[in-house]
């Protein structure tokens, strides 16, 4: 992945931020997890169409409209009587157009375009973009505001991750865990409502650092917030951890091993289930995360399991972040130095962070003019949503939809 | 006339048994009104249940307290469009749900709220019940047949399917029960519902006690099956919504709907009947042999009073608790009326306990003692009812093939081990 | 004990309910040989096999007609159904209704039928006119003793019901054999 050979030179002279990348294979390089293929050809993902069906065989919709695909999403899976042989994704249902948008809108016009994009965790886009663009321009944000995006986005995280527990453990069949997350997730939302007026699509942050002060009692809300919503977590984990049938309907459904899941680009907590310990907090660490003491939790066997419970301890380590973040927030200045009218020098970047769904990148290219030529998003949900078909082979169609729940995907994200 | 009232009141027979075609018809209707208002207690208890498990409230603006909700369900769906499939076959499509009904209330001709309350004792009582209710199957796949579309054929052959499944580790279980009831002085079982009960009476245990743990094992087994067998959570695969293949009653549209619903409810009191004549003790009050001084069947008989005097307060504490707006006037008053009703209901009661306290021969004792019986085998099906909403609110639910794997690779041994070990252990012990 | 009551007085209106349940017999069995629908006719078994557990009733033999209910109506019918649900039998429908050598057939139906009006005259003169009424209780016992034998001893059809329940089970299991792809 990182051995790119490109026919412009000029271009990788560029690319000061892929220079030293750590390779996310040799995480598992010499480790049981580790397998000599690193390509997809094992997968058949590109077999020819064999339009002739088996006796058996049967093509089934699950159309866009439909209770549980989280979304305007379509599957179309092959079916031989209840085993799943195949599923392809139509998507573009949602499709805004959010790419070419950004190539008519000034870097600070566009920042709120990308809480629309995942919009389920608006905070951490809206982190992802904002340092992107101070990458390009060459600033840092003032620690006192990198505190603040930190604390902002490790709540967001706990409501993006609240939000798939409820949704999941709705498609599987347990009705209540959805309304205990949704009553939890409000403090949050109300914190936000009360940082920057808005509880969805948030538009915290600016390009340079934070444009909101925290209010008066923005620290004691928050350590009351990680005291209430301790005690929640458990009774999340006591209503479905060790519940015989919600590990029935997890364990060993929907599995994918590491080699695959780095294979295909998946990042986040599938990755992490999988046994990968990748975390670009840790890894590549920005908005000071560096100052903070936290664990990346890595599952076992890559399925559906795991993944539950790999996000049940990122909630918990979300909270160790922000109790160490609240308890030393900074003086100084919100804002950096960062000029009326962005124009940032020619030249491309590609920021990532770790977003709740997993890696959440920005390749901005910049032609000298207030406008970027061109602004393209990597999604994790996007990417995320390849490993369906490697997930949900040889499963049943009742786990079609607990494997498409878990891999947390918000179809905003995967169509913009 | 009193004279005649109290003849029947205070019969040793149930109106079957003694050929008396009026008494046995009131008694028919009386069950038909009961069940039907049941079905709609339960519906409405239900929602409100499920909600407050959900941290949420449930109907309140349909009468007070959402009490009203059922009359108003039931109303619309009667006056919805009737949408029959054009390709359906209509004389099937038209049956279907009459099947499923006729199925789940003629089982109530033989479950027996007290000694001699119950419509008739049929000598294979049981038999019957188990009979008719795997009729129940019928309606459903004829429901899943008549609509002529994939899905729900689908649906309703694997609700079928389920079904009949877990009928054999329903029938084993009961099985090893109605063995229990052979372990008596005379040396013989019997068939009949009453008489298991008065087989549990005789015995001084209920049968949920007998060689513990096998009493209690099977039923556990009965209590797992009947869930199954009902299609309730957290076996509803083939009704589930956010499944693929839709449940058997996709294309019906209200009353021939609500038919299945009234279906479904009644199912479920009717099983829950079966396993409280089974292991509860029936219509025993709870320790009859530890307790038996009059006083304590004086307090035991005070039972039915306190319990409507309880629901009673409630519905005060809900007429007080209610916004003094003038909006919530109706509502207020409507509560208030519930509660006065209630109350009136809890006053009779307690006549009747007071007034019938002795067991001699007059009209009051043998209304106290029947109200008694009815009371207690309602509240053990009342337990079982909020059982069953405990699970829908609380579990995910099984996958199909799990949902099999189940029933065939560990329902069925268990019960036959039980089966076989009741069968040892009561030659055995004398 | 109250003497407003008569307890175990005759049945009633039995005329009536065996001429019911002998009609719905006959008429949902003319019904399910001609029907042209696979299911109204698996339909019409199903009443034929109540009409006939009804019947059983009549004869105090409770237990057999909850059996009856149990097994026939309630099980075997039910694979019928699925049977019939899962095979595609448009083509069946729009077949001829009854073949071309029917007088064949009316011809064995009238024998059969001579041979049951022989069997029910010489009967008639064997078993007396009201024939044993078995008190409705000890149909499940006398089955039982029957079946598995009582006061320690082997019944009279505990071999052959034993015999015929192994039968069962290598039929099921091969069954299971024919139709698995893979064991």
């Amino acid at each position: 992945m990182t051995d790119q050979t490109t026919k412009d030179g000029a271009l990788t002279k560029e690319r000061k931020d892929l220079q030293n990348l750590p390779d996310a294979a040799s995480y598992v390089k010499g480790t049981k997890l580790d397998s000599s293929h690193h390509d997809l050809a094992h997968l058949d993902l590109d077999a020819p169409e064999h339009p002739y069906l088996d006796s058996n065989e049967l093509i089934i919709n699950m159309g866009p409209q439909h209770p549980a695909t989280h979304g305007v999403l379509r599957v179309i899976l092959k079916l031989d009587g209840e085993k799943v042989l195949g599923t392809e994704c139509v998507i573009g249902y949602l499709h805004r157009g959010v790419e070419k948008i950004a190539e008519n809108r000034t870097y600070t016009m566009f920042n709120p375009y990308v809480d629309r994009m995942d919009y389920v965790a608006a905070v951490s886009n809206g982190l992802g973009y904002c340092q992107a663009v101070e990458k390009l321009l060459n600033v840092e944000a003032p620690p006192r505001a990198n505190y603040i995006r930190v604390i902002l986005t490790e709540l967001n995280r706990i409501a993006s991750h609240q939000l798939w527990l409820g949704t999941h453990a709705l498609d599987i069949g347990a009705m209540t865990p959805l309304f205990y997350t949704f009553r939890d997730r409000e403090e949050i939302l109300k914190i936000f409502e009360k940082y920057c007026g808005a509880r969805l699509t948030t538009h915290a942050f600016r390009i340079g650092g934070c444009l909101y002060e925290t209010y008066a009692g923005f620290e004691k809300e928050v350590k009351n917030f990680l005291k209430f919503v301790a005690p929640k977590i458990d009774e999340y984990e006591t209503l479905l951890t060790t519940n015989r049938i919600w590990l029935e309907r997890t364990k060993n459904v929907g599995t994918i091993s590491a080699a695959d899941a780095i294979a295909l680009g998946v990042t986040g907590p599938v990755l992490r289930a999988s046994g990968v310990k990748w975390d670009i907090r840790k890894a590549i660490p920005y908005a000071n995360y560096s100052d903070f003491d936290f664990e990346i939790p890595i599952g076992e066997n890559g399925d559906t399991y795991d993944r539950y419970l790999v996000r049940m301890v990122e909630m918990r380590q979300s909270l160790r972040i922000i109790e160490q973040a609240v308890n030393g927030i900074p003086e100084g200045p919100i804002m950096a130095k960062v000029p009326k009218v962005i124009k940032p020098a020619p030249g491309e970047i590609y920021h990532s962070i770790e977003a709740p769904k997993g890696e959440l990148g920005y390749f901005i290219v910049s032609d000298g003019s207030t406008q970027p030529y061109r602004l393209r998003v990597r999604p994790p949900s996007f990417v995320n949503l390849q490993a369906l078909d490697v997930m949900v082979r040889g499963m049943l169609v009742a786990d079609v939809v607990a494997v498409i729940g878990t891999l947390d995907i918000v179809l905003g994200e995967v169509d913009r | 006339m009193l004279n005649a009232l109290t003849s029947y009141l205070g019969s040793p027979v149930t109106p079957g048994q003694a050929g008396n075609q009026l008494w046995a018809l009131i008694y028919v209707l009386i069950i038909f009104a009961g069940v039907s208002i049941a079905v709609m207690a339960m519906n409405w208890l239900e929602r409100k249940a499920l909600a407050h498990f959900q941290i949420r409230l449930g109907p309140m603006r349909v009468g007070p307290h959402g009490l009203l909700q059922p009359i108003a369900d039931a109303l619309k769906l009667m006056l919805k469009e009737d949408i029959i499939p054009s390709e359906a076959d209509k004389t099937v499509f038209w049956i279907a749900p009459l099947i499923g009904l006729v199925a789940a209330f003629t089982v109530y001709t033989v479950i027996p709220f007290g000694p001699s309350q119950a419509v008739s004792d049929m000598n294979i009582g049981i038999l019957f019940m188990l009979g008719v209710s795997s009729l129940g199957v019928l309606g459903i796949v004829t429901a899943g047949w008549a609509s002529n579309s994939h899905y729900p054929l689908i649906g309703a052959l694997r609700s079928s399917a389920q079904m009949v499944s877990y009928e054999v580790a329903m029938g084993l279980a009961v099985v090893s029960a109605i063995l229990m009831t052979s372990l008596n002085t005379a040396g013989t079982g019997t068939l009949s519902m009453i008489g298991i009960v008065q087989a549990q009476q005789q015995q001084g245990v209920w049968f949920l006690f007998k060689f513990f743990p096998l009493g209690f094992v099977a039923f556990i087994i009965f209590a797992i099956a009947m869930v199954a067998e009902t299609n309730r959570a957290p076996f509803d695969l083939a009704e589930a919504e956010s499944e693929l293949t839709a449940g058997f009653h996709t294309e019906y549209s209200g009353l021939r709907w609500s038919l299945f619903m009234l279906a479904e409810y009644a199912a479920m009191i009717a099983v829950s009947a079966i396993a409280v004549t089974l292991w509860l003790g029936g219509w025993m009050r709870p320790f009859p042999n530890l307790l038996n001084a009059p006083a304590w069947e004086f307090v035991f008989s005070l039972f039915p009073g306190l319990t409507f005097a309880a629901l009673a307060g409630f519905a005060f504490l809900g007429t007080a608790r209610m916004p003094s707006h003038s909006f919530f006037r109706i509502q207020r008053i409507g509560l208030g009326v519930f509660a006065l009703l209630l109350a009136f209901l809890a006053l009779v009661l307690f006549v009747i306990a007071i007034a019938g306290r002795n067991t001699d021969t007059s009209l009051a004792a043998h209304t106290r003692e029947g109200i008694d019986y009815v009371y207690w085998f309602m509240l053990k099906v009342a337990i079982f009812m909020y059982l069953f909403i405990w699970y829908r609110a609380t579990w995910p639910r099984y996958r199909f093939d799990q949902l099999m794997k189940i029933g065939w690779k560990v329902m069925l041994p268990i019960s036959l081990g039980v089966l076989i070990l009741t069968a040892i252990v009561g030659v055995l012990i004398p | 004990m109250n003497p407003a009551l008569n307890v175990g007085s005759a049945p009633v209106g039995t005329p009536y309910f065996f001429y019911g349940l002998a009609a719905a017999a006959v008429i949902s069995g003319l019904l399910v040989i001609t029907r042209r629908n696979a299911v109204h006719s698996a339909l019409s078994l199903i009443v034929t096999l109540l009409s006939v557990a009804g019947l059983y009733l009549m004869l105090y033999a409770p237990f057999v007609a909850g059996v009856q209910i149990i097994v026939y109506a309630g099980g075997i019918m039910v694979l019928f159904l699925f049977v019939i649900m899962l095979v595609n039998i448009d083509r069946a429908s729009k077949e001829r209704q009854f073949n071309r050598i029917w007088p064949v057939g009316l011809l064995a139906s009238c024998a059969l039928l001579a041979l049951f009006l022989g069997a029910f005259s010489k009967g008639r003169a064997l078993l007396p006119e009201r024939a044993t009424q078995l008190p409705e209780g000890i149909n499940t016992q006398q089955v039982a003793a029957l079946l598995y034998g009582e006061a320690g001893r082997m019944g009279q059809y505990t071999f052959a019901f034993e015999i015929a329940s192994l039968l069962l089970l290598v039929a099921i299991l091969g069954a299971v054999i024919m139709t698995k792809k893979k064991i």
